[in-house]
């Protein structure tokens, strides 16, 4: 049998936000839904050091209790809750490329070996200049011993893996605020992954 | 626990039928794209679910560009019919999956407050925006105007290819696919750099062909434009003759 053929990636230009990232996709969790509210503050750069004005971060994760709104992820012990997908975008700020993901912390979801991961949300990162999405994650500062254990950290040059840890600011509560630089180029590239 | 995981791999990513992240004729992948090869991991649920099929459950059809201004005129333009199939790599349908589209106007002219450059007329009837559904054969169906090509600053004299951009999110997080579908015939494709990143020998794959048996008479031409998305391994069919 010929295979068809996976269909090429090209750019979302400069103008998805006609369609994509309207506001309000980037608030995962109303305050009706359990667990540590969560906000991410974000700011894309690329390699030149200049913000990114024009760039759609995605982002996919787990319900507090860790586990995936998926048919795959049929744990029923672990609840799913109404009004939760897990999923949300936002466009970086044309005045300074920042982007803000509000939701709740995940839980810990299993490796393929059975072993919890480290809490973590998955990000997409597309947009002008960008041919192809380039995949990362967002690990916690908080969550240090989680993240000395986790599978797909382990897997990232021991020099590298701050670069993939939201920092938490001390000085935050309800929401619990995480800051993280998401960069191209240059000694702090952010990891990017393949699978 | 773990026995309720189904934990269904990826076909392996195809990064050779892909374009690259920097392609210099392209002068904006310069700086936004990544120096160091991509790290690879290992597949964790993380990869293997997506949120294509709770997100699509929350979305509505809205298929038809040329009314959806809701003004009640219809858009000024050629109409076309542009439909397809969305599948995975064995050809099997992916059903209930949302489709977006944004796309500039027939006169190549994007509604969004950026564009300010090119002296081409709005139409208060066309937004440029929809969605729909794939239904139980995984087939999307829009009804929308022709775009036009449109001017941009990559080098002198740079025209886009009259181009409609497809965003699908897929049944996994390795799935997603943002793209571009352009025009069979198209005397722009050839000059374009976006479309020239892509490998030669995949570049076929985001060409819409005039198909007449799409076309319905006395109303709109039709394009076919079928969507292949990575998918999980094929499972080894069992011969139990």
């Amino acid at each position: 049998m010929s295979m068809p053929g996976l269909t090429p990636s090209q750019t979302a230009g400069p103008y998805f936000s006609m369609r994509l990232a309207a506001p309000g996709e980037n608030v995962l969790a109303s305050d009706a839904i359990s667990g540590e509210r969560i906000r991410i503050d974000g700011v894309l750069v690329d390699g030149a050091g200049h913000h990114i004005e024009d760039g759609l971060i995605e982002v996919w994760q787990a319900n507090a209790g860790g586990r995936y709104r998926h048919p795959d992820d049929g744990r029923d012990p672990i609840p799913l809750e109404a009004g939760f997908t897990g999923f949300g975008r936002a466009q970086t700020s044309f005045e300074d490329g920042s982007f803000h993901i509000a939701t709740v912390k995940p839980g810990a979801v299993p490796d393929p070996e059975g072993e919890p991961q480290a809490p973590h949300l998955n990000v997409i990162v597309q947009g002008r200049g960008m041919l192809r999405p380039c995949f990362t994650r967002i690990y916690f500062s908080d969550e240090e011993e989680a993240n000395e254990h986790d599978l797909v950290l382990g897997m990232v040059p021991v020099d590298r893996r701050h670069t993939l840890i939201a920092r938490k600011v001390e000085s935050s509560a309800d929401p619990t605020v995480f800051e993280i630089v998401l960069r191209f180029q240059g000694s702090d590239e952010t990891v990017f992954f393949s699978f | 626990m773990k026995d309720e995981v189904n934990l269904r791999h990826l076909a392996p990513a195809q990064p050779d039928d892909e374009p690259p992240f920097r392609y210099p004729d392209y002068k904006s992948t310069v700086a936004r794209s990544p120096e160091m090869d991509p790290v690879r991991i290992v597949q964790t649920l993380s990869e293997t679910t997506g949120p294509g099929l709770a997100f699509s459950e929350l979305a509505g059809s809205d298929a038809d560009l040329t009314t959806n201004a809701g003004t009640g005129s219809a858009a000024i333009g050629e109409r076309i019919i542009v439909t397809g199939r969305v599948a995975g790599e064995a050809a099997e349908p992916i059903p209930g999956t949302l489709v977006e589209v944004w796309q500039a106007n027939a006169s190549g002219r994007y509604v969004h407050w950026r564009e300010v450059d090119f002296p081409a007329p709005l139409d208060p009837n066309f937004i440029g925006v929809g969605q729909c559904i794939t239904d139980g054969d995984g087939t999307y169906r829009f009804i929308t105007i022709k775009p036009g090509p449109y001017p941009w600053g990559n080098h002198p004299n740079a025209w886009r290819p009259a181009h409609i951009h497809f965003s699908l999110l897929g049944p996994s997080w390795g799935s997603r696919l943002v793209t571009q579908l352009y025009f069979e015939g198209d005397p722009l494709l050839p000059l374009d750099p976006i479309f020239n990143s892509v490998p030669e020998h995949s570049r076929h794959r985001l060409i819409a062909r005039y198909d007449h048996d799409v076309t319905v008479e006395n109303w709109a031409l039709g394009w076919r434009w079928d969507i292949v998305l990575r998918g999980p391994e094929a499972t080894p069919v069992e011969d139990d003759r």
